[in-house]
């Protein structure tokens, strides 16, 4: 095994606040912040920054934030809440972000585990949730808010403007200068750096502690891997509660010096995206698809002549960009086309998306449709993969430029070993390796051994030749069917997935003899073929119960079958029926995470009937759902869904006409 | 506000009250003395009276065809009452052209949406802001001197509304484009953006679904919170009149048949009368 000299030991800055002065002295006069506000990008340079951080500890202190205490920070994206943990940070302080779209007691939860003293609230709404729950949690001293806007009439005996802070730190600065350089001085690389909750897909949420050394060693790693330089500019728009946020916006920003762009809100976004122009991006793959649903959308409302072009000039860069980006030989014909083609669709398309200046792209969460990766590295965008978790300070593996496939995730990252248990699960071993689960002993045990290999709960292997590792499912929900062959139902669902008009799909058959599937149709795409085709609906569930989307879908999942029935290993989990689903799987239901993964046993057990229904032979089942509404109220939502079979393929096919 | 603090002084004898929530109400701000309104033969207002505090969110309810947006109307200075004066800031105030009593910081907005279908958001609010320019024909077009610098004092306070009513991500849409809940919103934020002192809302939340009344109502209590602007409404919902406004006129067939806080004009006979429906002789 290789042994890998320990990086850590040639640091000099040894905390976020260190990497903050050391930034403010290297690039004191370049920007390190903008956000959009009053339509204006306001920006800040680094040495500003380090002012504001500055008043926001001393005014901290001021407050008697001690050593070890935990900060809740619960909001949008926002330059001032980035410093607000900063600020937490240099005065021995542990920042907790915490997921803004989370529900009261989703948040009581992880805010009654922490312990929070204090919390800092983005606006009006983040305060009245944290008061709805401070009945329950009653280690919560004093709430701080951002934006003053209909907080006037709010009991401030125990709550703070974060202006008010800072005025009151600056203030307090003769007096308090001296403790806040003592604090901030004490700070190691085994010092905890920020305490993230992992959103769960099973159970309670886990607070996963990461030191200095975690995120410092990890950011300079994977800077250097990407070549990331000071006057790179990123979008931070993902949630402040998810790890990849913190490394992008936090860890690497400070390591590099490069500069956080904040959206004006989270409806601007594209529009932020286009006049910001990142140029190291990251985005889940829904992100992408997304973007690409639109352009075809709007594609097809274009001029015939432009729509001509488009696809003219698409299917040649499928061809040849990806070989193009990847330093392949390329005839000179071709490249003059690829030429015109950038001037005519592949450069104002890039424009339009925001995505022109992008030097290094990432999509990692989940798999990215083959189709939709190809796309965007067919238009020259840097898009690659990387595979991580939260324990890992995100990186596992990633793809090395000239790489880049989109079946694999890459070979693993710099400092970081990789190796594949018996059962096919995914082990690593890095620098960027959580401390433990908080207050959480005996999980912290059963994931991370002795030798500090942590377990990652994923099955995969590596691809022979060329080293690249393949993700199959997750571990726990590979299964065998009845019959003894492997049941993978990520693997089914992808293939689904990377339709346009499916959003989202589940499928079951562990044990069982057959698969059945449910599926979510995606409101945007079959609603404008809805649109263009005069068919009225006036609800989700309306349009889901349409009998021509339902042709549809089952076209896509024979088409599926087809392609599943392909694979020996895994030609048993072809499905045999399926049902569109009355409702969209949705977070506040419990049935997504906040990272929009599916919670596969809540769903099961919440559809039980529907299950039953699909294992059955009835063709269609009447059904209730409560849903939980944005305000918290619930309600129930009846309706009566079609089951509907699907035509399998090859082997399964003999199987069932033996039967 | 500008001129708030003047008009106190004149009505110094006069304390106001605090509401309930704790919420302090300043002075007379305008006074409706015995106004009569007719058109031709038709009595549309019949000597009505009673008066607008500052900071307060008054309402005026009333069946259809009661005589509540004619009511506006003479407030805004559309309508010239036959009979009566109105009290403004302590002094009585003479026949003006609507533009005028824009000019004395009230602003409005309409039953049926009345802005710019072509402009984008940005714009129309920007309209908002025309009495706050002062540079002439030559400085506009030659953006010489004052009008440069007024532009950007001036986008900078639309942008202020803008944030505060959060549609930034409709800033640069044509309104022709928006549903009819956002229209609404830009209205607001163009009758805001006048920086008025005293704010008519005609049926802010007609045709609205109950989201887009929520979001309204707690931009209207905001707005209120806010800049401390007074606040002239006519409602149907009774849910939000009763909840949003500190007292309410009610008008049935041209006449004043109550006034008090939400919980005195409740419990009224003659209202519950004219709700119920009563043959009226």
């Amino acid at each position: 095994m290789t042994v890998f000299p320990d990086p850590s030991a040639t640091l000099e800055e040894t905390s976020i606040p260190a990497l903050l002065a050391r930034n403010a002295r290297r690039y004191a006069m370049q920007t390190a912040y903008r956000e959009k506000e009053f339509g204006i990008w306001q920006s800040w340079t680094w040495a500003e920054t380090q002012a504001e951080v500055r008043a926001m500890a001393l005014g901290f202190l001021a407050l008697g934030m001690a050593r070890g205490d935990y900060v809740a920070i619960i909001g949008r994206n926002r330059p001032a809440l980035y410093w607000s943990m900063v600020a937490a940070q240099s005065v021995g302080a542990i920042p907790v972000p915490l997921y803004q779209d989370a529900v009261a007691e989703e948040m009581a939860y992880v805010l009654d585990h922490c312990g929070a003293r204090f919390v800092v609230c983005g606006d009006q709404e983040q305060v009245d949730k944290v008061l709805e729950v401070q009945e329950k949690v009653s280690c919560i001293e004093e709430i701080l808010y951002l934006d003053k806007r209909g907080m006037r009439k709010y009991d401030h005996s125990h709550m703070n403007w974060l202006q008010d802070v800072m005025r009151e730190g600056r203030a307090a600065e003769t007096r308090l200068a001296g403790e806040l350089v003592k604090r901030t001085g004490e700070l190691t690389l085994d010092h905890t750096c920020v305490m993230l909750y992992t959103s769960g897909t099973t159970g309670k949420p886990k607070g996963v502690v990461l030191s200095n050394r975690n995120i410092i060693v990890t950011s300079k790693n994977s800077s250097e891997f990407d070549n990331l330089k000071p006057g790179d500019e990123i979008l931070a728009y993902l949630p402040m509660a998810w790890v990849g946020d913190f490394i992008f916006a936090i860890g690497q920003a400070y390591w590099t010096g490069f500069c956080v762009n904040c959206p004006e809100s989270a409806q601007t976004m594209l529009t932020d995206l286009r006049e910001i122009g990142p140029t190291y991006y990251f985005a889940p793959p829904r992100v992408f698809e997304n973007m690409l649903t639109t352009v075809m959308i709007r594609m097809e409302d274009a001029s015939p002549i432009k729509r001509r072009v488009f696809n003219h000039f698409m299917g040649f860069a499928r061809k040849v960009g990806p070989r193009l980006l990847d330093g392949k030989d390329v005839s000179a014909g071709d490249k003059l086309k690829y030429a015109l083609g950038n001037l005519l669709v592949y450069g104002p398309l890039k424009d339009t998306l925001g995505l022109r200046r992008i030097r290094v792209a990432y999509t990692a969460g989940e798999a990215i449709g083959p189709e939709i990766f190809d796309f965007y590295r067919s238009l020259g965008i840097n898009l690659k993969q990387l595979y991580g978790q939260t324990e890992a300070s995100v990186f596992i593996t990633q793809q090395p430029d000239g790489e880049v496939r989109s079946d694999t995730v890459g070979v693993p990252s710099p400092g970081v070993e990789v190796r594949i248990a018996e059962n096919g699960e995914v082990f690593y071993r890095s620098p960027g390796t959580f401390e433990s689960y908080y207050k959480n002993a005996e999980s912290t045990a059963s994931t991370k051994d002795p030798e500090g290999w942590v377990a990652t709960g994923d099955a995969g292997f590596f691809e022979e030749g060329t080293g690249h590792l393949r993700i199959i499912d997750r571990a726990k929900d590979v299964g065998k069917m009845a019959d003894g062959g492997m049941f993978a139902p990520k693997y089914v669902e992808n293939k689904l997935k990377f339709f346009p008009n499916i959003l989202e799909s589940v499928v079951f058959g562990n044990g069982r003899d057959r698969c059945v599937a449910f599926i979510n149709i995606d409101l945007n795409a079959v609603g404008s073929w809805a649109e263009r085709n005069n068919i009225a609906y006036s609800s989700y569930q309306e349009l889901a119960g349409l009998k021509r989307v339902l042709d549809t879908i089952q076209e896509h999942v024979e088409t599926v079958n087809e392609s599943v029935a392909q694979d020996t290993m895994l030609a048993g989990c072809q499905i045999h029926r399926f049902l569109v689903l009355h409702k969209e799987l949705d977070a506040d239901d419990g049935e997504m995470t906040r990272t929009r993964k599916v919670r596969r046993r809540i769903v099961e057990e919440k559809f039980s009937d529907l299950i039953d229904a699909l294992y059955g032979d009835k063709d269609s089942i009447y059904t209730e759902t409560e849903v939980t509404y944005e305000d918290g109220r619930k309600g129930v939502l009846k309706a009566t869904l079609e089951i509907r079979d699907a035509r399998v393929f090859g082997q399964a096919t003999a199987q069932m006409a033996a039967e | 506000m500008s001129g708030q603090g003047e008009a106190m002084r004149d009505t110094a004898t006069d304390e106001g009250y605090v509401t309930a929530d704790g919420r302090k109400i300043g002075g007379v701000a305008m006074e409706m003395k015995n106004i009569t309104l007719r058109f031709g033969g038709v009595v549309a207002i019949k000597d009505i009276s009673f008066d607008i505090r500052w900071g307060e969110v008054r309402a005026i309810i009333g069946p259809n065809g009661a005589g509540k947006s004619s009511m506006l109307n003479v407030i805004s200075g559309f309508y010239h009452p036959q009979e009566g004066e109105v009290i403004y800031k302590g002094y009585r105030r003479p026949r003006m052209r609507p533009y005028q009593v824009a000019r004395t910081g009230i602003a409005r907005t309409f039953q049926n949406i009345a802005l710019f279908e072509g402009m984008s958001v940005l714009d129309n609010i920007m309209t908002g802001r025309l009495h706050h320019m002062k540079a002439n024909l030559f400085q506009q077009a030659m953006w010489w001197g004052r009008a440069n610098r007024e532009e950007h004092e001036n986008r900078e306070a639309v942008e202020k509304i803008i944030d505060f009513l959060e549609i930034q991500h409709i800033r640069k849409t044509p309104v022709a484009r928006l549903p009819y809940g956002l229209k609404k919103r830009v209205e607001l934020a163009r009758a805001l953006a006048a920086e008025p002192s005293i704010l008519l809302l005609d049926e802010p939340m007609a045709g609205m679904n109950v989201e887009e009344k929520e979001d309204m109502c707690r931009f209207i209590l905001d707005v209120n919170d806010e800049f401390g602007t007074t606040t002239v409404l006519i409602e149907h919902d009774m849910g939000v009149v009763m909840d949003l406004s500190d007292r309410v006129v009610v008008m049935d067939y041209g006449k004043k048949i109550g006034d008090g806080t939400p919980d005195e004009v409740r419990n009224n006979e003659d209202v519950i009368k004219a709700y119920l429906g009563v043959a009226h002789e």
